[in-house]
């Protein structure tokens, strides 16, 4: 980006993306600090179990006050910018869906997919912006031998976030910067210290932002209660890999792949959780040793580095956020189906959580486990 | 950057006579006006001058006149005053947060509340207000302009219900107040709402005016400021400001200042809609005070408009903020009948005295630039839907 290119900057009021707001500020950029709203942290405030008082998170008024400041802080205008009805229609209502069938979303990636990536480009455009900026920890660069836009996974890999990203097309690509992809953490903050910026040791926040305190079952409730409907009765049978009933359970809901507590029943051995079957309302438990599998399918793909997979593909691939990437052969099935090949089992893949497809550093795409 | 603000039913900035007038009354006049000695004499004094002043911007004698902290403590003043358990109270859909709220609280207490609708021209018919008329209704609470739109709510014949009804009537007039006359007897109202900063006081400055004989549960306990109707030191600079300002509104009536800021309006409405097309004026159909329009533009959204606008210098805004600063959808807008998106759609420009010709040329032409800018970027625009309005 040339230097008085005019870049939104979308600032969540953490110490990430305020640090881009400076950083880029101090390049010459023209910026411009957007904070989407997205979601009332009061509106289930107190109901059904609900805490009371929401404090610290996404979209709350004291991130709002937080990038306010910065943005104060170091002279730039500052917006928000209100997204409710997307993200709720995008992310929130998916995001329940997904659960009530007994999948285990990830809403970040709806949202970077549906919101950060897509009505904030939108509005940085209307507003005469070039690019958008965020603190995601991620690299993007042209690379002139593919003549694409490709993602890479950052200098700092404990933050690595690409896994988040992995839905974003060349078009979102080619007006996105991720100034915090050749820094670390550490690096930041000191740099935060450098440009004066009051939230520097502002902690970092991990959960997922509309649910506070990580709950998700109570925000679902209360959730539902608000739309003035209920909890389906998803009670059902915990059943065994023959699909012999050995036991009842509460609700579908409350498992996911992989779990291993909870499950009411006292057998020899420890059992696992390894499949929820939605439409029969069912648990299928097992050992350990059944929660491995070699194969998997994804839906809803999308490819970064290459623009088609003509032939099978060497790569690693990640199945969660923090899974360390296994190799695996990958190949297109149909329009966007690719088939995981791994080379060792791999324990609890998930339906509804992402596969997401490396090459070394770069990211040649990913999908949606189904 | 050039900077030029038309956001004035957001707020007003002081004009120059008003701080001097209130300039003596942060060191030289400081005394506390509940003193005996001279220097509360001196500022007490000056309390009752500017009582005097908004008593004569009303029409109604000074003691009526009670001065609080703003619009808002005007409102919940009246209406938490005055409404006890049992009593029902009619308000409207378009009424300001201040009133809507009160009005919530006294839900959540038990009363009953009916609100009464508008038509696609933002305004309230009062005969709906008869209509929804009870034995045991209190309080009839139905703004004099509204503060998106400008629309004048026809207050004189709600005044003659609620009077044939006897039944009290407050009317906000915050955004009212020296744009149009404000004439208590005029209106019938018992109790009526102002807000300095709306007309070039200062902010955390207002009054509300309570007929002789009405009986208010102070919201506040303390000391007998504002004869037990409002207990707190006052609050003189800002009183002194609101009086002077009451001063200027008359004086703006009697030279015609008024009518000047209705020309710029309306030449900035008439060259905006010249130069764009599927635009309009919401509540074009109603009478207005003459410093308000708020215009559609479809095909964009309101929210990129203003920030679009405001990187280039012109301040404008919609109705509704919330308290994250982000836009609300219009409560007002929604009431009136429009579609979800044209409410989304639509700015307000709000002019006050400091305004010149030149202001509003700055907006005649950045205005219908950035509407097309936004419009280049709209697929509906695009697909050619813009004969379909």
């Amino acid at each position: 980006m040339p230097n008085h290119a005019t870049i939104a900057v979308a600032m969540s009021g953490g110490v990430d993306s305020s640090t881009v707001a400076a950083m880029l500020r101090a390049e010459g950029s023209n910026v411009i600090g957007l904070t989407m709203q997205l979601w009332n942290q009061r509106r289930l405030a107190g109901r059904d179990g609900m805490p009371e008082a929401v404090t610290g998170r996404c979209c709350s008024l004291d991130d709002v006050y937080d990038a306010r400041r910065v943005a104060e802080t170091i002279g730039i205008p500052y917006y928000v910018v209100n997204h409710e009805d997307r993200f709720e229609r995008d992310v929130v209502r998916p995001f329940v869906q997904e659960y009530l069938s007994g999948r285990t979303p990830i809403p970040c990636s709806l949202c970077n997919n549906h919101l950060k990536f897509d009505q904030l480009l939108t509005v940085a455009r209307q507003i005469g912006a070039d690019a958008v900026a965020t603190g995601h920890y991620a690299r993007v660069e042209f690379d002139e031998g593919r003549n694409r836009w490709v993602l890479k996974r950052p200098i700092d890999r404990a933050k690595d976030q690409t896994y988040f990203l992995f839905g974003l097309t060349q078009e979102q690509l080619s007006r996105t910067l991720f100034p915090l992809g050749a820094m670390t953490k550490p690096e930041v903050r000191e740099l935060a210290r450098k440009y004066g910026l009051a939230l520097a040791e502002k902690p970092d926040s991990q959960e997922i932002c509309f649910v506070p305190g990580g709950d998700y079952k109570k925000f679902i409730d209360a959730y539902l209660a608000e739309q003035g409907d209920s909890l389906p009765d998803t009670a059902g049978e915990l059943v065994s890999t023959d699909g012999r009933a050995i036991g009842e359970h509460t609700g579908i809901h409350n498992f996911t792949v992989g779990q291993r507590k909870g499950l009411g029943v006292a057998t020899g051995s420890p059992l696992y959780v390894l499949q929820i079957k939605g439409d029969k309302r069912q648990v299928v438990v097992g050992e350990q040793e059944n929660l491995y599998s070699r194969t998997l399918v994804t839906k809803r793909s999308n490819l970064i580095s290459v623009s088609e997979l003509p032939d099978p593909m060497r790569v690693s691939v990640k199945i969660r956020h923090r899974h360390e990437p296994a190799t695996a052969t990958i190949e297109m099935i149909g329009a966007d189906e690719i088939v995981v090949n791994f080379d060792q089992p791999q324990r609890a893949v998930t339906p509804g959580q992402a596969a997401v497809f490396y090459d070394g550093d770069i990211v040649v795409g990913g999908g949606w486990i189904s | 950057m050039r900077r030029v603000y038309l956001d004035n039913n957001a707020t007003t900035p002081v004009l120059p006579d008003v701080l001097e007038a209130m300039r003596p009354y942060f060191e030289e006049h400081f005394g506390n006006a509940s003193s005996i000695h001279h220097h509360g004499q001196e500022t007490r004094a000056a309390v009752e001058r500017a009582r005097e002043s908004v008593a004569n911007l009303f029409g109604c004698r000074p003691a009526e006149v009670v001065f609080t902290s703003g619009g808002t403590e005007a409102d919940n003043l009246a209406i938490a005053g005055l409404v006890q358990d049992g009593d029902h109270v009619i308000s409207s859909t378009i009424e300001h947060h201040a009133v809507l709220n009160s009005c919530k609280r006294l839900q959540e207490r038990g009363i009953e509340v009916t609100y009464v609708p508008v038509d696609g021209r933002c305004l309230v018919d009062p005969e709906d207000v008869g209509r929804a008329l009870r034995p045991n209704t209190k309080l009839v609470t139905i703004m004099m302009a509204n503060n998106e739109t400008g629309v004048l709510q026809p207050v004189n014949e709600i005044g003659k219900v609620c009077a044939e009804a006897d039944v009290y009537f407050h009317t906000d007039a915050v955004q009212a107040a020296s744009k149009v006359p404000v004439r208590v007897k005029e209106i019938g109202c018992d109790l009526l709402s102002i807000s300095g900063h709306k007309f070039h006081a200062p902010q955390g400055v207002g009054a509300l005016f309570v007929r002789k004989g009405t009986t208010l549960e102070p919201l506040f306990h303390g000391g007998s400021h504002e004869r037990s109707r409002r207990a707190g030191t006052e609050n003189v600079p800002g009183i002194v400001g609101l009086g002077k300002a009451a001063e200027l509104a008359i004086q703006g009536f009697e030279s015609g200042n008024d009518r000047e800021i209705a020309k710029l309006r309306d030449r900035l409405e008439s060259a905006i809609l010249e130069k764009v097309e599927a635009a309009g004026v919401n509540g074009a159909g109603a009478a207005r005070v003459p410093n308000t329009s708020n215009i559609y533009f479809d095909y964009i959204e309101g929210e990129a408009l203003i920030i679009s606008l405001d990187l280039k210098g012109l301040a404008v805004s919609t109705g509704a903020a919330c308290s994250s600063g982000a836009i609300e959808p219009s409560h007002v807008l929604t009431a009136m009948g429009l579609r979800p998106d044209r409410a989304r759609a639509s700015i307000r420009f709000s002019l006050g005295k400091q305004n010149t010709g030149n202001d509003v040329d700055f907006a005649i032409q950045l205005v219908p630039a950035s509407v097309a800018r936004l419009r280049e970027l709209s697929p509906l625009y695009n697909k050619g839907e813009a004969q379909i309005v």
